[in-house]
């Protein structure tokens, strides 16, 4: 009997020292001292930063750099949570939307001691991460920006040729030669063409243009390469601005017209989105869109689709005469309580650098930060025989172009929070825009506290 | 008979009774008298673990949450006390008496269903099968995570591509925009979820069929009762604590719907589906306002408890009509 209940309390102090010590181990576990603890999400991406992982170890005899992998999705609540319990990584991949929310929370630590050069990296990159206290927070790493995905086959049957689709314009009266064209590429289920006589928008076999959804408070994807070529911005401020200007009537008018595509049958409606079963990727590799618009991280990924002949065009001119597109950079930033700072701030300047830049343009998958590096990225993509001008163009070009970026403002996740449900009422239920005056005015509320 | 009834206690252990000599008894007897003091520091030690994981990961962190519903708080930084700021603007946000809204039509739907079916489905394994098979085949949804059952599900019923809408154009029909349009969004999660746990609701209620009598349907049945009429003046009146039970289990478990929302719709479209436990989530792992969502879930606790007592009073869960 003695031993039993010896046994028992034993197994119980087990349990207990197990519940107690089991949330302590994680992020911090078998990091030396040498150890620098990296993170990313784009699985696509891994083989290129492990090489440079592979020359920076090369480099620093000491240090070991070890990268952990996880999904989008994922990611971000790991992060979270690792700043909590204190097991958070070394350096990690910054996303320009959470950057705002992660400077209010104090967890990022600067980098001014890095002496980023900003005219080392394509224009307004490295200007983006430098906080509301004149602090730097990220190094540059990389951009995208987004263009006009479409199906060959599908723009060579109904008579659309390349050049054609990269002379586009709209305007948000008639929407222009774009909405011509997104019109022709729609087919009904007898056949008939959007521009033609009897075409039956409520039996729309493909689409001219693929659906992204209603684009929450940026419409990357969706909406913004319009309101961008009409003039409007997000904020009052290029940075940190301190209003929205979701009220403003360009920017509704540009929405009214937009959504008001899918009413005519050329846009596929809200209800063909699913962020997870079918995305504009998706729609186009079914054949049921004709076209998308989609960033430059899904290259590969449209271009990789299994019998599928993919073409890129860039964004249509808009009422201001330039082609608008919004240019996102990412960028590596060093957590506040990173284990082994010095280490991580060498592997940061590295990975800021143009040779490590040009190793990671030379996989092809992503456009370095550098001039150096796009290039090499644009060399690579042309060996695979991609053509990625649509998604250069805009970054050399300021004549015809604009590039716009992500707002950056305090914050982001109750804009996020609050305007995700307002755009999908106006294009799901077809609330009328004045109502984003509303949510307008309640997110400078918060923006004003 | 008279007699059994007559003296309750002498019915369950009658075979024991009748069969038991006092002499091997009286000595196992002593032993447990003797070891009855040990035999409580045993029960402790037993109880322990479940003690310690009711104290650290149930009473601990709601005395904290209800702490914390009176503070602004982000997690990481520390908490600053505002009174009662958090339960003022619950009050007055639109968004969270929708949300409480659409959980209650998901609460509806879900367990009015769900009860229904499983209550069928009970009965037909006990009047009409015994076979083991069948029993195992309607607890399959069961075994499958709510995450996967979610996912497949959003696939199946996918507007453009799903084989669901295919089957439905492929007849004639419309497409339905089943989790994507706001009047199909929440039957269609209730349904589903409806799919994963009828059979566990099923066999839960079956249990407790098995404890209604036999002889009480064979009785009926000289008098010659219909099936029907057995079920409702036998079946129901018999099983209705352990329905009882299994509804307030139900109702607590489908107010905390969460994952299937998460993985089909997000909450949308524009808040159609953004039921109380994905409102919570978002204010505190998306926007940091761990003060805001204590506040909330204090709320649905206080819901969900008045609920609860409620049932309970009104189904007289406690006591039972057999014997």
């Amino acid at each position: 009997m003695r031993i039993r209940t010896r046994t028992v309390v034993a197994l119980t102090g087990a349990l207990a020292l197990s519940l107690v010590t089991g949330c302590a181990q994680g992020g911090a576990a078998g990091a030396g001292a040498g150890t620098v603890t990296y993170w990313l999400w784009d699985a696509n991406q891994l083989p290129a930063y492990q090489a440079c992982a592979k020359d920076f170890e090369k480099q620093n005899p000491g240090l070991d750099v070890r990268i952990t992998q996880m999904g989008w999705a994922d990611y971000w609540t790991k992060l979270t949570a690792s700043f909590i319990a204190g097991t958070e990584p070394d350096v990690f991949t910054d996303h320009i939307q959470k950057f705002g929310q992660f400077a209010d929370l104090n967890v990022l630590e600067p980098l001014d001691d890095l002496d980023i050069d900003e005219a080392a990296y394509q224009p307004g990159l490295a200007a983006n991460w430098t906080g509301q206290d004149g602090h730097r927070y990220g190094a540059p790493k990389d951009w995208d920006t987004v263009a006009l995905f479409y199906n060959r086959k599908l723009t060579k049957a109904a008579g659309l040729a390349a050049d054609e689709l990269n002379g586009l314009a709209w305007n948000p009266e008639d929407g222009g030669t774009f909405e011509k064209a997104i019109a022709h590429l729609t087919v009904d289920r007898n056949g008939r063409r959007g521009d033609e006589e009897g075409f039956d928008k409520n039996n729309v076999e493909v689409y001219g243009l693929a659906t992204g959804g209603a684009g929450d408070s940026d419409g990357q994807t969706t909406w913004s390469p319009f309101a961008a070529s009409a003039g409007w911005r997000y904020t009052d401020k290029a940075r940190w601005g301190t209003e929205y200007q979701y009220d403003s009537k360009t920017f509704q008018s540009v929405i009214d017209w937009y959504f008001g595509l899918a009413e005519k049958g050329y846009l596929a409606p809200f209800t063909d989105y699913t962020d997870g079963a079918n995305p504009p990727n998706a729609q186009v590799a079914s054949g049921r869109a004709a076209t998308a618009f989609d960033g430059a991280w899904m290259i590969s990924t449209y271009y990789g689709t299994k019998g599928l002949d993919v073409g890129t065009a860039v964004t249509p001119a808009g009422p201001t005469g330039k082609r608008a597109t919004m240019m996102n950079g990412l960028a590596d930033s060093v957590t506040k309580n990173a284990h082994n700072k010095a280490g991580a701030k060498k592997w940061v300047r590295y990975l800021a650098s143009d040779e490590c830049q040009k190793t990671v343009g030379g996989y092809g998958i992503v456009f370095p930060a550098t001039p150096g590096g796009t290039e090499a990225a644009v060399a690579a993509y042309r060996k695979k025989d991609i053509d990625v001008s649509a998604f250069t163009g805009p970054v050399a070009d300021k004549k015809d172009f604009t590039t716009f970026s992500f707002p950056v403002t305090d914050y982001a996740a109750d804009v996020y929070a609050l305007m995700r449900p307002a755009m999908q009422d106006v294009f799901a239920n077809n609330a009328p825009v004045k109502g984003l005056t509303k949510t307008n005015d309640q997110i400078n509320f918060i923006l004003g506290q | 008979m008279t007699v059994a009834s007559s003296s309750p206690p002498s019915r369950l252990p009658s075979r024991g009774v009748e069969g038991t000599a006092p002499k091997p008894r009286s000595g196992r007897k002593r032993e447990r008298d003797g070891g009855s003091r040990g035999d409580g520091a045993l029960a402790a030690l037993f109880i322990a673990p479940a003690m310690l994981g009711f104290l650290v990961f149930l009473l601990w962190p709601t005395l904290r949450g209800i702490y914390l519903s009176f503070t602004r708080f982000n997690l990481l930084t520390p908490a600053e006390w505002v009174g009662l700021d958090n339960y003022r603007r619950m009050v007055n946000d639109p968004i969270f008496w929708d949300s409480l809204k659409v959980t209650v039509e998901y609460v509806f739907i879900n367990i009015g269903v769900q009860t229904v079916s499983a209550l069928a489905i009970a009965v037909l394994l006990q009047r009409l099968t015994q076979s083991a098979v069948l029993r195992g085949v309607v607890l399959t949804p069961y075994l499958m995570s709510n995450v996967v059952a979610g996912i497949v599900w959003l696939w199946m019923l996918d507007t453009q591509l799903g084989i669901g809408n295919e089957i439905i154009a492929g007849l004639g029909f419309d497409r339905i925009p089943f989790l994507a349009d706001e009047t199909w969004a929440i039957p269609t999660i209730a349904l589903i979820n409806v799919w994963r746990h009828v059979g566990y609701t099923a066999l839960l209620l079956f249990a407790g069929l098995q404890a209604i009598p036999n002889d009480m349907y064979e009785a009926a049945k000289v008098d010659g009762a219909s099936e029907w009429r057995m079920f409702w003046r036998i079946t129901m009146p018999l099983l209705r604590p352990v329905l009882a039970v299994v509804l307030i289990m139900t109702v607590i478990g489908s107010f905390q719907v969460f994952d299937t929302v998460a993985v089909t719709t997000n909450g949308g479209p524009a808040n159609a589906t953004n039921v109380l436990q994905f409102y919570i989530y978002g204010s505190a792992f998306g926007r940091f306002q761990f003060g805001y969502a204590s506040a909330m879930s204090v709320a649905l606790l206080v819901v969900l408890s008045a609920i609860t007592i409620l049932q309970y009073r009104l189904t007289r869960a406690g006591r039972t009509d057999l014997g």
